[in-house]
């Protein structure tokens, strides 16, 4: 599900800029020691697990995914393993060809996501006054729709292009993580490291560059976790929905849907694709609340810290 | 930290004499709402006015010829200037005549009106019940803090909030409508004509679903907020006075952990204006996320203008309303200072 609770104006808590030759390195070692924690490694594990099975699983394929090879929602059987789909198709193969190209798109949407919203979310902090003013209105516009209501508008105009899929879904995370880099970013200008920059004469667009981005390490790495599972919910939705390649092609929220019909008879044909879908979300997020609880340094998650603390509830900070 | 607008400030100290600081905030956001949502009807309109070769061409598609074209332009007002369309269209919105389907010619606001109330009992049914099952869940979670109860909960949390819905919904078929058991209906198609309310096992498979990705959120901020509160000084003072544990939970712990979950509680109501979306799907039941999906497969442009609007109008308006409630459970923010 993707309830967008905004997260982490916390840079204040993040690990402390320590000497340049770490900080370089900030993000890997971050990673590292995410992965190191028992949540960060069970997280890793089942991404690897259903990335592979997407990635090589087309190299695999033993039938042709889109051939009519036996009769409709055949039981699983010797030369067709997991049985075969609403039309005949064999199963195995559909599966194998059909988890890449959500793979693709979701990575591709949170490029776009967390590159277009860190951004609007730096200019706006940085360069403050008006471009604030507008870049926050264009936010607040954007976020007043949900994500996949965006997508369908965007999509009913356009047509169900994949493209327009994954720009869709991306526009629609830039809000959340402008927000975050706004308020991080509030703070790190703050900084004497940025006002020496400035009296040194830099330029803001080289300040932001160079100041400001690589203090953002931490909360650009839990962002893009987090919008990566939401990219991969959504587009698996909207394709379960019918907005995904056109068919024939083999694409895992498509097949849940089209098969349906036949659980009865095959469930195999509907389970097999939803739980590929569901373990590669519980990968994604388990492992970005792993690197959430290393790089912010807290053992909530890092929304909950922030609502607390804005509301002013039991103890100060 | 909220969805759609700035975060709630703090209580500005400089205004003395001024009204009281709810009343303020809530004439502030909801000033900020209404002109977002003005900006939301200006883009849903625009849209379908500047794409490539207008609505009209969209709706026809490769089907398209100058004839008919130039019919369904008059139909659906696209000859006439911009701006006097998107008034025809905005005085619509507000006194219902909001034109045709375009796929059976129903009128919109005859078409959407009885899906409006389904999608609404839906929404608040889930609301609830995922409410008080995520606040005491939370609530026990925290009272136990690293006891057996919160590690499995938590971790079961984690899982469930990374699940999509249809995934959630498709198991619960599985499990409770064909494959495993068959004790509940796999569709709500409602009978034409009826509500919810009168076949109320219909609503049982949409509304599990919803609260089941629901209450991982609340759950979490609940045990959150709790484990704080639980661990403040008026907590230690009031231990140390002697009074009981079930007052201390109650009376000194429980109001404060409430604001931050009220806040978390609204932003699932948002999430609920997508979310059903997708579950009305799955189950097949009437409500306006159903009949989205059905017009953006259709290119039905009257009905996804006003159905989009409607669910950015819900959006905003639950979003400022979850603020101010917040706000108004706070007890140090609602002293007039």
């Amino acid at each position: 599900m993707a309830v967008n609770i905004p997260a982490t104006p916390a840079v204040s808590r993040a690990t402390p800029p320590a000497a340049s030759g770490i900080r370089r390195h900030q993000w890997a070692s971050m990673l590292w020691a995410a992965v190191r924690t028992q949540r960060g490694a069970i997280g890793l594990a089942l991404t690897c697990v259903v990335g592979l099975v997407a990635v090589v699983g087309p190299l695999l394929i033993p039938h042709s995914p889109d051939a009519l090879v036996t009769t409709e929602f055949a039981r699983p059987s010797g030369s067709f393993p997991l049985g075969s789909d609403f039309l005949g198709r064999d199963l195995l193969s559909r599966v194998l060809d059909g988890g890449w190209l959500l793979l693709v798109m979701a990575i591709a949407a949170t490029v776009i996501g967390v590159a277009g919203g860190a951004m609007a979310g730096m200019s706006a902090a940085y360069l403050r006054g008006h471009t604030d003013g507008i870049i926050m209105r264009t936010v607040d516009v954007i976020l007043s729709f949900p994500q996949l209501v965006f997508a369908l508008l965007l999509l009913a105009l356009l047509g169900p292009k994949l493209w327009l899929i994954v720009l869709a879904v991306g526009i629609s995370h830039a809000p959340q993580v402008a927000r975050v880099v706004r308020s991080a970013t509030l703070d790190i200008s703050e900084r004497d490291y940025v006002k020496v920059a400035e009296l040194q004469g830099m330029r803001p667009a080289r300040i932001m560059a160079k100041e400001v981005l690589p203090n953002l390490i931490a909360p650009l790495m839990v962002e893009a976790g987090l919008r990566l599972t939401y990219s991969i919910v959504i587009i698996a939705g909207l394709a379960f929905l019918g907005f995904g390649q056109p068919p024939p092609a083999a694409n895992w929220g498509t097949m849940i849907n089209e098969n349906r019909i036949g659980l009865s008879l095959n469930p195999w044909a509907v389970i097999i694709p939803a739980v590929l879908i569901a373990l590669l979300t519980i990968g994604t997020n388990t492992f970005t609340d792993a690197i959430a609880r290393v790089a912010i340094g807290v053992e909530r998650r890092p929304e909950e810290a922030a609502l607390i603390s804005d509301l002013g509830t039991g103890v100060a900070e | 930290m909220t969805v759609t607008t700035a975060p709630v400030q703090p209580a500005p100290t400089a205004s003395r004499g001024d009204a009281h600081p709810i009343a303020r905030l809530v004439r502030r956001r909801t000033a900020f709402g209404v002109l977002t949502l003005f900006l939301v009807s200006v883009i849903v309109f625009v849209a379908t006015e500047i794409l490539p070769g207008n609505a009209a061409y969209a709706v026809l598609g490769r089907n398209s010829n100058p004839a008919r074209l130039h019919a369904l332009e008059i139909q659906l007002h696209l000859n006439r200037p911009a701006v006097d369309q998107y008034w025809t269209w905005l005085s619509g919105l507000f006194t219902g005549s909001l034109g045709h389907s375009l796929s059976n010619g129903e009128s919109v606001w005859s078409l959407i009106a009885p899906r409006l109330v389904d999608s609404a009992v839906l929404v608040l049914v889930t609301g609830l019940i995922g409410s008080v099952i995520g606040v005491a869940l939370g609530a026990a979670a925290a009272l136990r803090k690293d006891g057996w109860f919160d590690h499995v909960s938590s971790v079961i949390a984690l899982a469930v909030t990374s699940l999509p819905d249809f995934v959630v919904a498709i198991g619960l078929i599985i499990l409770l409508s064909t494959v495993v058991w068959q004790v509940l209906p796999a569709v709500s198609l409602l009978p034409p004509g009826t509500y919810p309310w009168n076949s109320p096992e219909l609503l049982i498979l949409p509304v599990a679903t919803l609260v089941i990705v629901i209450v991982p959120y609340i759950m979490r901020m609940m045990r959150a907020a709790m484990i704080e509160s639980l661990e403040s000084d008026y907590v230690e003072m009031a231990r140390l006075k002697g009074v009981p544990e079930w007052r201390i939970v109650l009376v000194h712990a429980l109001p404060n952990a409430i604001a931050p979950t009220i806040q978390v509680i609204g932003l699932n109501f948002l999430y609920l204006a997508g979310g059903i979306v997708i579950v009305e799907y799955v189950f097949n039941f009437p409500g306006i996320g159903q009949e989205l999906v059905y017009a953006v497969n259709g290119r039905d442009i009257p009905v996804i203008q006003f159905v989009v609007v409607v669910l950015a109008a819900f959006y905003v308006f639950a979003n400022i309303l979850a603020d101010v409630v917040a706000l108004a459970a706070t007890p140090r923010r609602r002293i007039p200072r």
